[in-house]
């Protein structure tokens, strides 16, 4: 008897409650935003967790995509947010696709150092490369949809209704293939990468193409943070994102597609509130606050409402 | 029944707007710097111990010579702190947070966190000041209404620095140069490039070293430095770096070698001073600290810094915020404000203002009268005993060092510092 | 042919200088298999410590020769005292959990730790350069070297060649060995292993702390000192291999040398050294140049 599975319905139901009561936190929507750009990422991340594999140069494609974004907006002129947002995606699945032969030969640390010493070679080309700024890198003009402006006009409305469209297309998406044959290989890789070849699967593929995917949600990821922000630069690419994102993930869970824009959400808020009442020592703040879940919620915060559901 | 519990509130209401002489309502300033990470103690740091002393000293009203009101027009200022530190996305998200707990910004070191926030603040339409970061860009690749920038750019840096060096140095041959890898870096090097190939254009650069920035370690850069053979070595080094750089060049002679600008060495002279050799040029971002004009607002400024920071003197960051609250007085009460909400007239009354800081004039002259302009002073060290003193200090009008309105910096410079 | 000499010499003395704060990361790898990213917080608290004590020192007016020693005995300090706390407070109670939970929690450490520094320490720089002029000059490859340098070489070749020999020829470091082999058959065999555990993260914590320490009288200590070297020690301990000695050796030499080589000749490119050859070295080697052999379940 399978169980049916009731995340599409819980994502739905987010969705939902997300767009309903958006108009009524104009004060939480910037950083709801930034929350579901940094958990598109994250959800690529968990993919390739899943799998066994950390990869600490997800930075690489956020930047890629946040600077396709970008550079179409500057020198092409391009405003409409679909079309960006796409592009974004694409450059960076493109980018995955070329980078994933190598890094498919690779497990464990050497994965994880081989990501992000790529990663730091785009930040240095990035540094090197005066025409898009160097590290102050450049503003992008706010994008439109429907002959609408949905960024950089004071009502953070629009644009955070299409990043929550767009995180939940992407959930589901992600949420479909981790279903699929393909998709529930990832814990047998993790376990023993040989009997699954025995099994008479590819290993090398199917890590090729959870990489390509986890790629393309950093790109898309990266395409929403450069709308909303409205700013990009090399930072972007740089390990200290990158090592962020894990520690996102690992905060939030691998257990569904939905922990890891949890995690995101509540590392935003925790980070903000570190900054705003203890200015002075918000690091301590933030690494006792990992510190505590990592203690006491091993498997990430989705494992407690995990918990929580099988209860009811 | 309504109607009469509605006139009651309205009563109430306007006698309390109409009271003369109710207590005013502060005025909550934002102050955005470094409070952790490398550039906390170079610049962040002494930029929020400047607001502290300037704020308590205007708040108390009649200490500040030349600005006798208290507070804003007689609102008393709050200050809020928040930390730079994070990222350029890190900081928009907060300049976002913040412009809801406050009337206005005042802030940012960091060019590339002035860029991203500089949209923000015509968004939001939350009056913004930076007094800091130094890229000319941002009046330069647009125009703002509710921002401000109360420093000058960093082209001026440059700028009087190569001409000080092809003044004082006229059998120049070689120059050299080694700054951070990024935009900063990049930018300093370039302006200065430019600017000696049109005052001497028969200067050859013998090497550019480009270590990454907070590397630390210059071992091999010095070696290349000192073979290089040049005259002049430029740096655009600041904070931790810049003092590294000295301790690690110091004893291995490149300074004897050749003659050494410190574009920001302002900020480590005062505990670095004796390691800093003779010959060697000195630049502090503008007419500050050792460089100051010696006004009576100067001397009062320092002496409140030093006798409530342990004795040690105010540096370029402290007068740069320094002069950023008092621009921003000078328009507050040029307006006649009395409330942030009237925010428009503080902005017609802040652009094109002229007026007095620890540094001396300052005018909002570029940007459409949102980028200030200011002189540049540059001297040479000299130990004098255990003293350090400051030779052959040249000043240099704001005309001189800054492109006109509406010509970008390295356009200008190419041409020849064309007016 | 100077240029030449100056590029080797300013290769080995980075290398020795990687080399002091990789081995201790490598070790603790090799040992106990963490990551430890707040293997850059031990080396600050070692400089700010080696500052404040040296400085302590010198202005009390003591021989100034001695605060070579003094140094050591900072870092040392350092260690014995950090090292214990947070193994047995906080790394202890991980062991056993999978190999990224115990990255993210040192992780934390490092920011907790970044922040008490700056709590004890405070902002503002420290300075303490006199052990680095105290002994003079010398004149090699037609420049001028502090002698302070070719300590630093002579720390990186003792420093190595103690942590080898007491692997190789005590009784100690043989069963560290077979802890490093196979840890639950040691176990099993009755080796406290979790003595060895704490040993090693003292030893570890120490040789950061002495690599902060000897680094401090050639900069100004300023807080965030500790991030840049993380990942230039994780590169070195990755491109020679994990748990590897003599890889870090090799590796440290080889960034060295290529970084020396890229300032000398080409200095735009220095950015991207380490990267490349980090990124070279996995593409041709993937498990690092000196790579265990790795026992694969089937």
């Amino acid at each position: 008897m399978t169980r049916t599975d009731k995340t599409p319905f819980i994502l739905l139901g987010a969705l939902v409650v997300l767009l309903a009561v958006g108009p009524f936190l104009p004060k939480w929507l910037f950083l709801l935003t930034m929350s579901l750009g940094k958990g598109l990422v994250v959800l690529g991340l968990v993919v390739l967790l899943r799998t066994g594999l950390v990869s600490f140069g997800q930075g690489l494609y956020y930047c890629v995509g946040a600077y396709a974004v970008g550079s179409l907006s500057q020198f092409a002129s391009v405003r409409n947010a679909l079309l960006l947002l796409l592009a974004g995606t694409l450059v960076a699945a493109i980018l995955a696709t070329a980078l994933g032969f190598l890094l498919a030969n690779y497990r464990g640390i050497f994965f994880a150092m081989l990501t992000l010493a790529l990663s730091m070679i785009v930040y240095g080309l990035l540094v090197k490369t005066s025409a898009l700024g160097s590290t102050d890198g450049f503003n992008v003009a706010p994008a439109s949809l429907l002959g609408k402006t949905i960024s950089g006009q004071g009502n953070q409305y629009p644009i955070f209704a299409l990043a929550c469209i767009v995180a939940f297309v992407a959930a589901v998406l992600t949420n479909s293939y981790l279903w699929t044959a393909l998709g529930q290989l990832s814990s047998a890789i993790r376990d023993n990468e040989i009997r699954v070849e025995y099994m008479g699967a590819s290993v090398r593929s199917a890590i090729h193409t959870k990489y390509v995917l986890a790629g393309a949600l950093a790109g898309l990821g990266g395409a929403v943070t450069a709308l909303t922000i409205g700013h990009i630069d090399p930072e972007m690419a740089y390990w200290t994102t990158s090592g962020e994102f894990v520690f996102v993930a690992i905060l939030g869970g691998t257990g569904s597609v939905i922990a890891p824009f949890l995690g995101a959400i509540i590392f935003e808020f925790i980070r903000t509130y570190a900054y705003q009442y203890s200015p002075n020592t918000w690091q301590l703040v933030l690494g006792t606050a990992m510190l505590l879940v990592i203690i006491f919620l091993p498997a990430g915060l989705w494992s407690a409402f995990a918990r929580l559901r099988r209860r009811t | 029944m309504r109607a009469l519990s509605f006139t009651f509130c309205l009563i109430l209401v306007s006698t309390l707007v109409v009271t003369p002489g109710a207590a005013q309502q502060p005025v909550k300033v934002g102050v955005v710097t470094f409070l952790s990470g490398a550039a906390a103690g170079p610049f962040g740091v002494p930029a929020k111990q400047a607001a502290e002393v300037m704020v308590e000293a205007l708040n108390a009203g009649g200490k500040v010579p030349g600005y006798p009101a208290k507070g804003l027009n007689g609102a008393p200022i709050e200050l809020v702190f928040v930390d730079e530190a994070g990222g350029t996305t890190k900081q928009v998200t907060e300049y976002r947070n913040l412009a809801q707990r406050v009337d206005l910004v005042i802030g940012y070191i960091s060019s590339g966190d002035c860029l991203a926030v500089a949209p923000v603040a015509d968004e939001l339409k939350k009056l913004t000041i930076f007094f800091d970061c130094g890229t000319p860009r941002v009046f330069e690749d647009a125009s703002y209404k509710y921002l401000f920038r109360t420093g000058a750019t960093s082209t001026m840096d440059n700028v009087a620095a190569a001409m000080y060096v092809a003044d004082s140095k006229p059998g120049l041959k070689k120059i050299a140069g080694i700054n951070q890898n990024y935009a900063w870096g990049q930018d300093s090097w370039n302006d200065f490039v430019a600017a000696m190939k049109v005052l001497k254009p028969n200067v050859e650069i013998a090497t550019a070293q480009w270590p990454q920035l907070l590397s630390g370690q210059y071992g091999a850069e010095i070696s290349a430095l000192l073979s290089s053979g040049a005259d002049v070595v430029h740096s655009s080094f600041w904070g931790g770096d810049m003092e590294a750089f000295v301790l690690q060049a110091s004893p291995r002679g490149l300074f004897k070698k050749s003659t050494v600008v410190l574009t920001c060495g302002e900020t480590g002279m005062y505990k670095l001073g004796n390691q800093v050799p003779d010959g060697t040029i000195i630049a502090a971002r503008g007419p500050f600290d050792m460089y100051a004009p010696d006004t009576e607002l100067n001397r009062w400024f320092r002496k409140a810094y030093m006798d409530k920071f342990g004795g040690v003197p105010p540096s370029y960051p402290s007068y740069k915020m320094a002069q950023a609250l008092l621009g921003l007085k000078s328009a507050w009460e040029k307006a006649k404000g009395k409330s942030p909400a009237d925010v428009e007239k503080v902005i017609a009354s802040f652009e094109h203002l002229t007026f007095e800081g620890p540094g001396g004039k300052v005018t909002m002259g570029l940007g459409k009268g949102h980028q200030a302009v200011q002189g540049m002073v540059i001297g040479t060290v000299k130990h004098e005993g255990s003293n350090v003193s400051y030779v052959n200090v040249k000043q240099y009008p704001p005309d001189k060092v800054t492109p006109p309105e509406g010509v970008k910096a390295e356009d200008w410079i190419k041409s020849g510092f064309k007016k | 042919m100077n240029e030449f000499l100056a590029v080797l010499v300013d290769g080995l003395i980075y290398s020795s200088w990687l080399f002091v704060i990789a081995l201790g990361l490598t070790l603790i790898y090799g040992v106990m298999k963490i990551l430890n990213m707040a293997h850059g917080s031990f080396y600050a608290l070692g400089a700010y410590a080696a500052a404040s004590m040296v400085g302590y020192w010198l202005n009390r007016g003591h021989a100034p020769m001695a605060s070579y020693g003094i140094l050591i005995i900072a870092a040392v300090l350092v260690g014995l005292i950090a090292g214990p706390l947070v193994e047995r407070g906080l790394l202890r109670f991980m062991y056993g959990r999978d190999e990224m939970v115990l990255l993210l929690v040192t992780y934390a450490l490092f920011l907790i730790l970044e922040d008490v520094i700056k709590l004890i320490w405070g902002v503002n720089p420290y300075f303490v350069s006199e052990p680095y002029s105290l002994l003079g000059t010398i004149d090699v490859a037609n420049l001028t070297y502090p002698y302070y340098n070719f300590i630093l070489i002579g720390v990186a070749v003792l420093a190595g060649g103690a942590v080898a020999l007491v692997l190789q020829y005590t009784r100690q470091g043989k069963l560290l060995l077979a802890v490093i082999h196979d840890r639950e058959v040691s176990l099993a065999m009755g080796i406290n292993v979790s003595r060895f555990y704490l040993v090693t993260f003292t030893v570890g914590t120490a040789l950061a702390a002495i690599g902060g320490a000897l680094t401090a009288p050639t900069v100004s200590v300023v807080p965030g000192m500790g991030v840049e070297v993380i990942v230039l020690a994780f590169a070195v301990v990755v491109i020679g291999g994990l748990g590897s000695l003599q890889g870090a050796a090799l590796g440290a030499l080889i960034v060295g040398l290529v970084r020396s080589a890229a300032v000398h000749y080409l200095p735009q490119v220095e950015l991207f050294c380490i990267y490349t050859v980090m990124a070279l070295v996995l593409i041709f080697r993937p498990k690092g140049l000196f790579a265990a052999a790795e026992v694969r379940k089937i």
